[in-house]
Parts: C-alpha cells; structure tokens; sequence
C-alpha cells in the first residue's frame, strides 16, 4: 500500500513540519532505504531495520513502519506485530527527560517500589510511559551493576544512588522546574 | 515412502515418517483434544490442548507439532493430561471474557464444547475481567477481543489460504491482541478481501458475521477443507 493512501490518523503523529524537519525526515527516510537496500530488501531483515529505523527517527512511527512494509513487502500487520512485540522498539516519542529506575534484586530489597509508586503518583504515569508534556518518560532497568548504591536511579544517564521517594522526587520536580 | 510404527495408547500404529502424532492418532480413531489446530493450517502448538506423554521422558509434547518416531510410546489421556487439559481450559476462560449465555457462537463453539468435554462449570482462578475492544468497522463482520483466545487460526487462514494476511498477533504477555493491518479498524484496512475465511475459521464467537445474534453464528469449515484440497491437490470435490 502506497504511504500516499494511508488514512490520514495514521499520519498524526508527524512532527509538525517545519522546514529542517522535512529535511530531517528526508535523510532519515533516505538512511532507511539504505540499509533495506544492504539488506537486499530481504523480508527477513526487518528486525535489523526496525533498529535502523529506530535509530534514525527516535521512534517507530506508523508511517514509517508502512515504508518498512513496503519496502521489504511485508504486510503491514506483520511489521506492527513485530515492532509491537520487542520492548527495544518505541512507536511513541519518549520525553525529553529519561528517568530510569533500577529493579534489581539488591534495589528492590531496598525500596525501589516505593520509588517507582511515588514516580507514578507525582508523574500520573506508569513505568514504560512518557507525561502527556512529552517531558519526563518513566523506565524500569534490571540492575544497573551499582548494587552498592541501592536502590538507585538513573536520570538523563546520570546515576544517582541511596535513592528514597522523598529524594527521588525532588530529582523529577528539578527536571520540570516545578 | 518410510513407514514409522508406534503404540499410541496400546494401539499399533504404521504411518509415513514425517507425519505428527496427532495425524498418527487421527489414522487410529484417538481422539486428541485440540483448540488451535485446523486442518490445512501450518499447525503452531499454540493452545496446549494436545499435549501427549511420551515414555522415556517426563516432558509432554504437543501432538500436533510432534514428529512420530520409530517404537515411540505414546499416552493421550493419562490423569496428568486430563488435569493439565482442564486447567488450560480454565485458564482461557479466566484469561478473556468468555460470557456464552450472550454469545454468538454459544452452543456452535469450539471452547465451550471442549470445557463440557473435560467437564468444567467453572475456573478455579480469579477471572481477570480484562478491558477489550470490539471492532465493528468493517461492513459485513465484526471482532470481538473479548471472545478471542489468539489461537491464530484467523492469522494463519488469512496468510496461508487467502494470502491477504490481514491479521497478526500484536504486543505480547497480557496484552497481546489480535491486529488488523497497521493497527487500523478493520474497515479500513485495504488488503482485507472480505472473503469471511477468518470467520469459519475461529473456534469461538470472537469473529463473526454482522446480524447474528445470540447462539445463532454460523460457519462453513467444509468451504476451508475444499478450498485446501483445491489448492493443494487441484481437486474441485464441491
């Protein structure tokens, strides 16, 4: 199916176009069209380029898992199913700000879900989602290799450790400036 | 042409190498429950429900995926399996929302004859009322997520027999669903032939024809079989 004749709620999460956007968009499309190339256009590519896609854009839009399907002319329900199943594949932006927070045994011992509900409570998000701001996205992690510092979190890559509700929810009111 | 011989529940069978153990048992009149399996399909093991103990190891195999072997020892229907088949059964009705009495496939449906087959009126787990969807986009048939049991038949007979593959599996665990297209209703999705094989395909109520209303789904598996035997044999038997 052309991208041209997809319904249009499958294009509404576009960026807004502004002109270095479209030349953005172009690039990536065009590194996308190399790798499908690389790989001959193989169905049995398209874990290796949903990464590429991934990497390019940020995210897995619809429209451009449509140009993957057609690319390497998959149906386009197989394509979702795939991107849909990994949790390494986002179809939505993530936030501006990461804040992961560590799940490993030594930092759930020590609180990390007490951590994770006070996040939850003042983000009004769950773990895997992104604020309705696009501001703050809330993740998990299965050890970070810091046991000495449970339990611990890491914020925009930066590890912070011996971590409480209180603490760590002033780490996230900093982000936002609240 | 191999011939593997086997006892499957004291029985003596010969079939060609290569042949399930479900195909084995089919040859000798044993039956083996089965949810996901149909025949024509590229059979996926998906449901459980065949499981068969094999002597000379403690796993159980799927019969419908499970090569014969020379001298295999097969058991169908041990106390094990039966316990085993029932909890499956009572899991997939704790697992959706599975309400025969407003169904449209109640009394025509694959799920509910099996749990009166191993003897259910209830599931000992908690009923996890899960929040899903219904999709009526599309002009002629309807799905209904809340009656589905991903058994993927309506995936596989839409790729391998139609070869639209309208469907997939989306998401995965708790949350794994069955997709039309890219994610879009049904109506929309353009690949979609409106052929209806999906819905003589599914076992239970999920994909039905607009306008039936409780008990009153109808499917025509006779229409696949044939459909099979023409691709595969160019043999027109309707």
């Amino acid at each position: 199916m052309p991208i041209s004749s997809l319904p249009s709620q499958l294009k509404s999460g576009s960026p807004p176009a502004g002109d270095s956007t479209v030349q953005d968009e172009h690039r990536h499309f065009k590194v996308l069209d190399v790798t499908m190339k690389r790989h001959r256009h193989q169905p049995d590519a398209l874990i290796e380029v949903l990464h590429q896609a991934q990497a390019a854009f940020g995210y897995l839009e619809l429209e451009v898992l449509a140009y993957v399907a057609k690319g390497l002319k998959l149906p386009l329900s197989k394509v979702y199913g795939v991107a849909t199943f990994y949790h390494l594949f986002s179809l939505k932006p993530s936030g501006a700000h990461t804040c992961v927070v560590c799940l490993g045994t030594a930092c759930h011992v020590k609180g990390a879900s007490a951590l994770i509900t006070a996040l939850e409570n003042e983000l009004g998000i769950k773990v895997g989602e992104t604020t309705a701001d696009n501001q703050v996205s809330l993740m998990t992690a299965r050890c970070l290799g810091a046991c000495g510092l449970a339990p611990a979190m890491v914020i925009d890559e930066v590890v912070s450790g011996k971590q409480c509700p209180d603490t760590a929810l002033e780490q996230i009111r900093a982000l936002s400036g609240k | 042409m191999t011939v593997k011989t086997l006892k499957i529940d004291d029985i003596d069978v010969a079939i060609a190498a290569g042949s399930t153990i479900l195909q084995a048992a089919q040859e000798a009149s044993i039956p083996i429950p089965t949810l996901c399996h149909l025949e024509g399909l590229t059979p996926v093991a998906a449901c459980r429900m065949c499981m068969v103990e094999i002597e000379g190891t403690s796993k159980l195999f799927p019969a419908c995926v499970t090569e014969v072997g020379e001298g295999m020892v097969v058991s169908t229907n041990t106390p094990k399996l039966q316990g085993y088949r029932r909890m499956n059964v009572e899991l997939l009705f704790a697992e959706g929302n599975h309400v025969c009495a407003i169904c449209v496939a109640n009394d025509n449906c694959e799920l509910q004859d099996l749990a009166v087959e191993v003897g259910i009126d209830h599931s000992r787990f908690p009923y996890q009322f899960p929040k899903r969807s219904i999709d009526l986009s599309h002009p002629q048939f309807g799905i209904d997520h809340n009656r589905c049991i991903l058994c993927t038949r309506c995936v596989r007979v839409c790729d391998e027999v139609e070869g639209a593959h309208v469907w997939d599996v989306a998401q995965r665990g708790s949350a794994c669903h069955i997709t039309s297209g890219m994610d879009q209703p049904w109506g929309e999705v353009s690949a979609c032939t409106s052929c209806g094989k999906c819905v003589d395909a599914c076992p239970t109520g999920a994909i039905f024809h607009k306008g039936e209303t409780t008990g009153e789904k109808q499917r025509d598996r006779e229409k696949l079989a044939f459909l099979m035997n023409a691709r595969e044999h160019q043999q027109w038997t309707r």
